[in-house]
């Protein structure tokens, strides 16, 4: 049972060997059979290891140990793996998602020349986040970690022929690349202070009392850093929008279901450390509350269909930081993982619409579609009222619940003095699901209903199809499997992966979870009343490119909204590079300038010299006699004085 | 029988044939013409299975020296040829084999004008290099140290491009005068110890056990430091390296960066910190503080240049920041990772000079603005050109990073901000490696661009067996950190379990 | 045998050098040049043979006929180059006006 776990990860990646090795001899289609392969290959090594789970066979965690990475006195590493029940749903997400994706690629990539380079790093992607899941030892996860940012960075500029394309790829590594640097420092930082980086052995030093409080926050801190440059939280957020710019497959699962969640992951799998760093955890949620209703703002006034899902991703992870702020990483892990089902779903189907309207992406020139494309509209919507959380028959609204009802006991405690409030906290994130309706509504009327103001052509191939209605199944039925106390007492997935756990579900008022429910209810309401009974006004193309004019129904929201649009960070990445270019050729200018002066100088010397030596060189033997006897002279002088 | 001296002048004595057949044949066809490459491929091809031989033999003592060789010179000055093989030489050894392969297999043929000089020339410097880890005689170093030097200088004044002798002039001028500082130290060593003694010898581990004053010490220690630091290069005297390396010929910047820089990391090791343990452990501060500002300015200048064998240079000059950093760390974590970062950025940096060198052979440009996207003309050597693009930014997974890694984590224990600092570079190693990526491979094709072919099956092998080492070194370190490590000063004390770097 | 005057001999040897360094600093022509050569080389045999009659040494007198033959050699040499030159067509016997090592 423990030699398939490094299997997992060995598919994906001799899928990703295989088809860069072949050098372009593979050509797209069979590649991306290989890549789907692959993945497929992976999802059922990990269906295999997951039965062995659930029978009893294998007992858990399962650790393997592959090679010892290095050792020094003080400090040793490994390439270790282990499955615990958090790396086998992670594990479930990424390569069931995962694999669906790469069957809609496909399709979708079909007809790019480019798409055996696509699906190699698309593998290599899968291979990295694996490693990410399974790794045992945080060195060896900050592989994965890295490795995801690369092939992140490959994908978000797979289509090199446009600048504002490769461009928009290396923001997303630079900013995830000083999260990254934050995060190898807090692993330096508690490297040094416990002589290993093993998960377990961190968890059970910090349990034992054997790290300073000074080390854990501090560490705590810094992995946090790398975790919200990753997750796209504020400050760090102005990347993911930008990284829309790649293929929508890659959106989907790079950008949406896996990677932008691996910080949720990291701390999910850390949790015992946070819970010793309390300041961490009260800055985890307060950026967390910051980024959903930021980050929900900005998703209303986008007029772009992929930087609208782009920003929905982030107010959600803003959810799961939220959650994870106030301790309840089971309710964080819960909604990444129906998060992964329907925001995939959401950007597959996004995918399709703009593959079949001729690449446009703005939702103001679309609409009507539902009479044109009926499936898609359904998976869309089923999308849509998951991620808006629609009581009872979607997944979100669990995940969505179980987040609002942890939060609202959450204590976050920033100093002893400073204790932010549950309740408040708790009435932003119903706010911000409010929003959540608001937006993804209101795209749902803009695309699929009113006037049609471009006619799609050619039609959504079955490879393309299967995925979205599998994905449409798992965003209805995935929540199924942890309900809140009131409505039904099923709590497999806390029972999964935190057996030992506390008593999660207290009773608490009923009108929570009634408010809970009734809001994006309201929020959908408001959105048909705003933009679905055809309000001429609201449908047209706003004049300004970025779409702000119509919020006029969301007046007191402007200035938020202003705030975001300022996207402080992305002027201070601006202004940082302005300043690096700047700086590095005022330097270079200084350098050549200083050395042409030396040598100006030496040069100079060298002439002065010459001129003096040149006069005694004047072949004249009489001279050269008389030089002698004058050295001679000296010579004796000296030695007849000292 | 020791093969230590066949293995230092089978180059040099290759290389003689190699000019001599040159010159026999001259002008009697085109085949004729390469005869000297052929001469070449065949002498490195022997000295491979020499190494090999080498490396297969069992070590003289358990994990210490593994190889010795002794033969008087000049009695009266108690000089004398002495080769020692540790760990250390012979992995920088083979290092230097691999890339002095991949240049004769990628573009020493190309060069058509005195081929037979020019692979002299080539196959002297590899004597010098090969000579330059081995001795331990501190007169005999000093030779090889220069014989690398002359050929290498002549290599860029000959063959370089443009600018060629003002490059080739400030390389020499810097390498030279620093090495004069060097013989100072090395005379001053020798004579102090002669007071002391009464014996006249150039012997390493004889000199090792000279007792100096703190001062004197401190003194001889910054005569070895200027001339490694020259070669190394640390910051402020790193000023010949960019225009040599871009203005070298293509197996010159090779050598230039994968090896003669490594030179100086390796004297750095056994006969800086090795010879005086004080002193060096007292200067530690600002030679970390120099391989910081090495690492930031390194790559902040890296950002900012068009041409593309330029900013490789510049990537250098940063990484070994990392190199200098790790050494004076003081701690055996953190020389075991600048050797690691040196046996990476001696393959990773080595092939992308290769690259650069092929790139300029087929587009005739080193400017990054009008080169353009290579990625759809030639899949193959971009392909190669952003893995090692990848791995000179530090990916976790291949050489450098372990390296990296290594080093931080020493400087770590030893103050927190400057690993700080040190990380920081990690930043702009990826802004200035992906700036390379994103106008070079992955970008649009220029209009206009003549067609190219791309690397035959032949070369992209021998890059695929480099791209391995890189990953192996970086995914499995611990053979090299526990053999790729200078072994004790004393012939005859044992390695002991745990050893400390002084 | 009497006091033998060393230091009278010395003296003597000190001022035929000086005469000879003198005529070979100042004089121009090629011939006196030569000529105050060898007044310098007899003044240090002189010294050789002086310093062997101090200490009743052979070798002294040794050194003295090396001296001998070695300056007959040098003025043969010497005296052949300036008829060489001569016979080139060199008209003058002028020394400085051969600074250019051309003939």
């Amino acid at each position: 049972m423990a030699a398939l776990l490094p299997l997992v990860v060995v598919w994906p990646l001799a899928a990703t060997v295989i088809v860069f090795l072949s050098a372009g001899r593979i050509k797209g289609r069979s590649a991306g059979i290989l890549a789907t392969g692959a993945v497929g290959l992976s999802a059922m090594t990990g269906g295999v290891l997951a039965a062995g789970f659930m029978s009893g066979a294998v007992t858990y965690p399962l650790h393997v140990t592959l090679w010892e990475w290095m050792r020094v006195p003080g400090f040793s590493a490994t390439i270790a793996f282990a499955l615990d029940p958090v790396s086998l749903v992670m594990i479930a997400v990424v390569t069931i998602v995962g694999f669906l994706i790469h069957l809609y690629a496909i399709g979708y990539m079909a007809a790019d020349p480019g798409s055996a380079r696509f699906f190699g790093c698309m593998t290599l992607f899968v291979a990295a986040m694996l490693v990410l899941v399974l790794a045992s030892d945080l060195l060896c996860l900050f592989i994965g970690w890295e490795g995801v940012g690369l092939c992140s960075y490959l994908l978000i500029g797979f289509w090199y022929d446009s600048p504002a394309n490769t461009a928009a790829a290396r923001k997303a590594f630079y900013i995830t690349r000083i999260g990254d640097v934050a995060m190898l420092c807090g692993l330096l930082m508690m490297a040094t202070a416990t002589a290993s980086l093993q998960i377990d052995g961190l968890l059970f030093a910090v349990t034992a009392g054997q790290l300073s409080p000074a080390v854990m926050t501090g560490s705590a801190l810094l992995l946090l850093t790398g975790a919200l440059a990753k997750s796209a939280q504020i400050p760090f957020q102005s990347w993911l929008p930008d990284a829309m710019a790649g293929p929508t497959p890659t959106s989907a699962l790079i950008h949406a279901a896996t990677m932008v969640t691996a910080g949720v992951y990291l701390l999910a799998r850390l949790h015992g450390l946070f819970a010793a760093a309390a300041p961490a955890m009260a800055i985890m949620a307060a950026i967390g509350m910051l980024t959903l209703l930021v980050a929900a703002c900005t998703a209303l006034v986008q007029s772009d269909l992929k930087r609208i899902l782009a920003w929905s991703t982030i107010s959600q992870l803003g959810y799961m930081y939220l959650a994870l702020g106030v301790g309840a990483w089971q309710a964080a892990l819960f909604h990444l993982v129906t998060h992964a089902c329907f925001k995939a779903l959401l950007f597959l189907c996004a995918g399709a619409i703009i593959a079949r309207v001729d690449h446009e992406q703005d939702i103001f020139r679309m609409g009507g579609l539902r009479r044109f494309m009926p499936g898609v509209t359904a998976a869309f919507v089923i999308g849509a009222g998951a991620l808006a959380a629609l009581p009872l028959v979607t997944a979100g609204f669990y995940s969505k619940e179980m987040i609002l009802s942890a939060v609202w006991r959450g204590q976050p405690v920033l100093t002893p003095d400073f204790i932010l409030s549950g309740h408040l906290l708790w009435g932003g994130a119903l706010f911000g699901a409010l929003l959540t309706a608001l937006y993804i509504f209101r795209c749902v009327f803009l695309v699929f209903y009113g006037q049609e103001k471009t006619v799609p052509t050619g039609r959504t191939r079955w490879v393309m199809a299967v995925p979205l209605g599998c994905l449409a199944f798992l965003s209805v039925f995935v929540g199924c499997v942890e309900m809140p106390g009131d409505i039904a007492p099923v709590h497999l997935f806390t029972r999964f992966v935190d057996p030992a756990g506390m008593a999660f579900h207290p009773h608490e008022p009923v009108w929570l979870l009634l408010a809970g429910a009734i809001t994006p209810v309201a929020g959908a309401g408001i959105a048909w009343i705003v933009w679905g009974r055809s309000g001429p006004v609201t449908r047209t193309i706003p004049e300004t490119g970025g779409g702000t004019d119509d919020l006029l129904p969301v007046m007191p929201l402007r200035f938020v909204v202003r705030i975001t649009r300022y996207d402080l960070p992305d002027r201070l990445a601006a202004a940082a590079g302005w300043m690096t270019r700047a700086t590095s050729r005022m330097m270079m200018r200084a350098r050549r300038a200083a050395l042409h002066l030396a040598a100006e100088r030496t040069a100079m010397v060298g002439r002065e010299g010459t001129v003096v030596l040149v006069r005694m060189q004047n072949g004249r033997v009489r001279w050269y006699a008389g030089w002698i006897v004058a050295g001679l002279g000296a010579a004796l002088a000296w030695a007849m004085l000292s | 029988m020791s093969l230590l001296p066949a293995l230092v002048v089978l180059p040099v004595a290759g290389g003689v044939i190699a000019w001599l057949a040159d010159r026999l044949h001259v002008g009697t066809g085109v085949r004729m013409r390469s005869i000297s490459w052929f001469v070449s491929v065949v002498v490195l091809v022997l000295e491979t299975v020499l190494l090999v031989v080498e490396s297969l033999r069992p070590a003289l003592q358990a994990g210490g020296w593994r190889d010795h060789f002794f033969l008087p010179w000049i009695a009266q000055m108690g000089i004398a040829v002495r080769l020692d093989m540790d760990g250390l030489s012979l992995s920088l050894i083979w290092l230097s084999l691999l890339l002095c392969l991949a240049c004769v297999m990628f573009s020493t043929r190309q060069v058509t004008v005195s081929a037979g000089v020019f692979h002299f020339l080539f196959l002297s410097t590899l004597t010098g290099i090969i000579g330059t880890f081995l001795a331990t005689d501190l007169f005999l170093f000093f030779f090889f140290w220069e014989l690398m030097l002359v050929p290498m200088f002549v290599l860029i004044a000959q063959w370089g491009h443009e600018d060629r002798q003002r490059a080739a002039m400030k390389f020499f001028i810097f390498t030279q005068g620093s090495g004069l500082l060097m013989l100072l130290s090395i005379l001053g060593l020798v004579i102090i110890h002669y007071r002391q003694t009464g014996v006249l010898t150039f012997d390493y581990f004889a000199l090792a056990t000279t007792g100096l004053s703190p001062l004197g010490s401190m003194l001889l220690m910054l005569g070895f430091f200027v001339a490694f630091a020259v070669k190394l290069p640390v910051v402020p005297v790193h000023v010949w390296l960019p225009d040599a390396h871009t203005q070298a010929p293509t197996t010159a910047s090779v050598v230039l960066a994968g090896i003669l820089l490594k030179t100086g990391g390796y004297g750095m090791i056994r006969f800086d910190i090795m010879l005086f343990p004080d002193a060096a452990s007292r200067f530690a501060p600002v030679a970390m503080g120099l391989g910081i500002a090495g690492i930031l300015y390194g790559a902040w200048l890296s950002c900012e240049q068009d041409d593309i064998k330029r900013l490789i240079a510049y990537s250098s000059v940063s990484h070994m920041g990392f190199v200098l950093l790790g050494l004076f760390s003081g701690s055996w974590t953190g020389m075991q990772g600048a050797i690691i970062q040196m046996l990476a950025h001696g393959l990773s940096t080595g092939a992308l000079f290769l690259i650069a060198g092929s790139i300029q052979d087929r587009v005739h440009s080193r400017d990054m603005r009008m080169i353009g996207g290579l990625w759809a003309a030639m899949p193959r050597l971009s392909g190669a050109g952003v893995f090692f693009a990848v791995a000179s930014l530090g990916m976790p997974g291949l050489g450098n990073f372990a390296g990296e890694f290594l080093v931080l984590l020493a400087t770590w224990r030893v103050s927190p901000a400057m690993a700080v600092m040190a990380a920081a570079g990690l930043v702009l190693a990826a802004v200035y490696s992906l700036r390379l990526v994103n106008r070079v491979f992955l970008a649009p094709t220029r209009p206009g661009a003549q067609p190219v072919t791309d690397f035959p099956a032949r070369q992209m092998a021998l890059l695929g067996g480099i791209m391995v080492a890189v990953i192996v070194l970086g995914l499995y370190p611990r053979p090299f950190m526990t053999f790729a490590v200078p072994s004790a000063l004393s012939m005859t004390a044992a390695a002991s379990g745990e050893r400390r770097a002084p | 045998m009497t006091a033998f005057p060393f230091n009278a001999a010395l003296l003597l040897a000190a001022l035929l050098f000086s005469i000879g360094l003198a005529g070979v600093l100042v004089r121009r022509n090629l011939v006196f040049m030569l000529m105050s050569l060898d007044i310098m080389l007899n003044a240090a045999g002189l010294v050789f043979v002086a310093a062997g009659a101090r200490w009743q040494d052979a070798s002294g007198q040794v050194m003295f006929l090396m001296i001998l033959a070695l300056a007959a050699s040098e003025t043969a040499v010497g005296l052949a180059i300036i008829l060489c030159l001569h016979a080139h067509g060199r008209p003058s016997l002028d020394a400085d006006t051969g600074n250019l090592l051309r003939g």
